[in-house]
C-alpha cells in the first residue's frame, strides 16, 4: 500500500465525518432548531467531556453484555448448525424453531424477558443472543451444506468416517460464511442490549439514553448515541481484522 | 503396494439418466496391473462410467466386480479433473488427508518421500495457493500414491494443464503408477497414446466401448514416436467421425 492511499483511507472518513458535523451544526445553529430537539455537535462534544465517567460507566455495562451476548450465541448458533448439518432429526425439528425466532420481534419480547431475567446484564445478554443467533446459525449452516461434492466424493473413495469428513472437510469449508455471519451478528448484536436496557435496566447506553430522553438532556441523549455507535465501528473492525487473520486462506479481494 | 492388483470387470453395465440410457450393456475387462485410457467425446459417460467403478454411483443396470472376487470397495484411489487440494492445509497435510478422514496413523516420512519424488520435496509447508496449477496437480498425484491402493481412478486430471506441463505430467504418472490397475479418461488422443497399454474408445449414443489398437513401445512413449503420431490421428478420425455419425 502506498503513503498516498494510506492518507486517502484515513482522511476520507474523516472528510465523511466533517461534512455531517458541518451539515448538523448548520441545521442546529442557522436552521432555528431549538436545543432540546436537536443541540448543536459542540455542546454534545462538551457533554461527552464533562460526563465523561458516566458515558464511560454506562459503555462498559452496554460492551460487557454485547460480547457476552456474541460468545454465547456464536458458541449455541455454531453449535445448532453442526447438529443440523450431522443429523436430519435435529434439522427437521429445530428449522422451523430457528426461523420462528427470527419472526418474533425481538423488541416486542423485551419486556418478557426483563421480566423473566431481571434487571440486571442477564436479560440483555439473552436479547443479544436472540439478536444475533439467526444470522450465526443460518449462515454456518448453509456454509455446511455447500462443501463442494468433488470433496465429498473424495472423501468417501479415502474411506473416511461421517464425523470426520465434518470436522476436517465440511468446517473448515464452512468458516468464511461462519465469518460473514459472525460480522453481521458483531454489528447488530449492540441493538439488542441497548433494546433490553431501554425497557429496564440500571445502567448501560440504552438506560443513560432513556434516562436523558426523558429529562430533555438532549445532548446527553446525542452523546450516548456517538459512544454507542463508535464502540460498535470498533468492535465490527476487531471482528472483521480477527477474522482476516483466521481465514488466512481466504482471498480477500477487496481490500485496497 | 500392499496387494496384488485386481482385474476390474464390467458385466453388462448400464446407467439412466433422467430416463434415457447414457450407456448400457457394457462387457469389458481391464485388465490387472495395467494402465488402461478410456477416451471419448465430451458428455458421452466417460466420468459416470469411472464414477461407477469408484462405487460413488449406482449404475441402473449390470454391475462391476474386481477379479479376485473381493470388493473394490477401500481398493480404489480417485484423481479428478479439479485438483480438490484442501485450501486451508498445508501441501503435506493435502498428502496425508485421507489418513486423517480414517483415523489412520499418518506416515510423514512417506508423504515427504512421495512429495520428493514429485519435486515438491522443498514446498511441505507452503498453501495451495501459493503453488502453480502443475505443481498443485503434483500434490494431488502425491496424495493419490500415499493411498496406495491397487487401483487407481483419473478423471481427465491433466486437462486443465498446459501441454509441456501435461507431458511431464504423464511422465511422471506412467512411471509412479506402474503394475496398479489405472483406468485412467481422457479426451485427448495424444494423451492415450501415450500412456495406454489398453486404449478404449467410448462413443455413440448410448455409448458403445470398442478397443483400438495401442502403438508399439513402453509408456510414457515419446510424444514425437511415429506410432504415437499416427494412433493420434487415427483416434483424431475416429472421434471425427463418431461426432458427425
Amino acid at each position: 500500500m502506498t503513503a498516498r492511499r494510506v492518507v486517502a483511507r484515513t482522511v476520507r472518513p474523516l472528510v465523511t465525518l466533517a461534512g455531517l458535523a458541518a451539515l448538523w451544526w448548520g441545521i442546529a445553529r442557522l436552521g432555528g432548531v431549538p436545543p432540546y430537539l436537536l443541540p448543536s455537535p459542540d455542546a454534545v462534544m462538551r457533554t461527552m467531556w464533562m460526563q465523561r465517567g458516566l458515558l464511560a460507566d454506562a459503555a462498559g455495562t452496554t460492551l460487557l453484555e454485547t460480547v457476552l451476548g456474541l460468545g454465547l450465541g456464536m458458541l449455541g448458533g455454531a453449535a445448532l448448525a453442526l447438529a443440523m448439518t450431522a443429523s436430519g432429526v435435529v434439522r427437521r425439528w429445530m428449522m422451523p424453531l430457528v426461523l420462528f425466532s427470527q419472526a418474533v420481534p425481538v423488541f416486542a419480547l423485551a419486556p418478557l424477558l426483563v421480566l423473566w431475567f431481571g434487571f440486571g446484564i442477564a436479560s440483555k445478554v439473552v436479547m443479544a443472543v436472540l439478536v444475533i443467533f439467526f444470522p450465526i446459525t443460518s449462515s454456518f449452516f448453509d456454509g455446511l451444506r455447500r462443501t463442494p461434492p468433488d470433496w465429498l466424493d473424495l472423501a468417501r473413495t479415502m474411506g473416511a468416517a461421517p464425523w470426520r469428513v465434518l470436522v476436517y472437510v465440511r468446517l473448515p469449508a464452512a468458516l468464511p460464511a461462519f465469518g460473514s455471519g459472525l460480522r453481521v451478528a458483531t454489528a447488530i448484536a449492540p441493538i439488542g442490549a441497548v433494546v433490553g436496557e431501554w425497557v429496564g435496566a440500571s445502567s448501560g447506553l440504552g438506560f443513560l439514553m432513556q434516562t436523558a430522553n426523558t429529562r430533555f438532556e438532549t445532548d446527553l441523549m446525542f452523546a450516548a448515541l456517538l459512544v454507542l455507535a463508535t464502540m460498535t465501528v470498533l468492535l465490527w473492525w476487531g471482528v472483521d481484522r480477527l477474522l482476516a487473520r483466521l481465514l488466512y486462506w481466504v482471498p480477500d479481494s477487496v481490500v485496497d | 503396494m500392499t496387494q496384488a492388483p485386481p482385474a476390474i470387470r464390467l458385466e453388462g453395465l448400464g446407467l439412466s439418466y433422467a430416463g434415457s440410457p447414457v450407456f448400457e450393456g457394457l462387457d469389458f475387462t481391464f485388465p490387472a496391473g495395467t494402465f488402461s485410457v478410456l477416451l471419448g467425446p465430451s458428455g458421452v459417460g466417460k466420468t459416470s462410467l469411472l464414477r461407477s467403478i469408484a462405487l460413488l454411483d449406482r449404475p441402473t443396470a449390470g454391475r462391476v466386480v474386481a477379479d479376485d472376487a473381493m470388493s473394490l470397495a477401500g481398493r480404489v484411489a480417485w484423481m479428478g479433473q479439479q485438483d480438490l487440494l484442501l485450501p486451508w492445509a498445508r501441501v503435506i497435510d493435502n498428502v496425508t488427508m485421507g489418513a486423517r478422514l480414517r483415523g489412520a496413523p499418518i506416515a510423514r516420512d512417506r508423504a515427504e518421500a512421495l512429495l520428493r519424488r514429485v519435486g515438491l520435496g522443498d514446498r511441505l509447508e507452503a498453501l495451495p495457493s501459493e503453488l502453480s496449477g502443475g505443481m498443485r496437480q503434483r500434490v494431488a498425484l502425491a496424495r493419490t500414491l500415499y493411498e496406495d491402493r491397487p487401483v487407481v481412478l483419473m478423471d481427465e486430471p491433466f486437462s486443465a494443464l498446459d501441454s509441456v506441463t501435461r507431458a511431464r505430467m504423464q511422465d511422471l504418472a506412467a512411471d509412479m503408477l506402474r503394475d496398479r490397475t489405472v483406468v485412467l479418461i481422457t479426451h485427448d488422443p495424444l494423451e492415450a497414446c501415450r500412456l495406454g497399454q489398453v486404449i478404449l474408445l467410448l462413443a455413440g449414443s448410448p455409448a458403445r466401448l470398442s478397443p483400438v489398437p495401442t502403438p508399439d513401445g513402453a509408456t510414457p512413449r515419446p510424444a514425437d514416436d511415429p506410432g504415437v503420431l499416427r494412433g493420434q490421428g487415427h483416434l483424431m478420425r475416429r472421434l471425427l467421425d463418431g461426432i458427425a455419425a
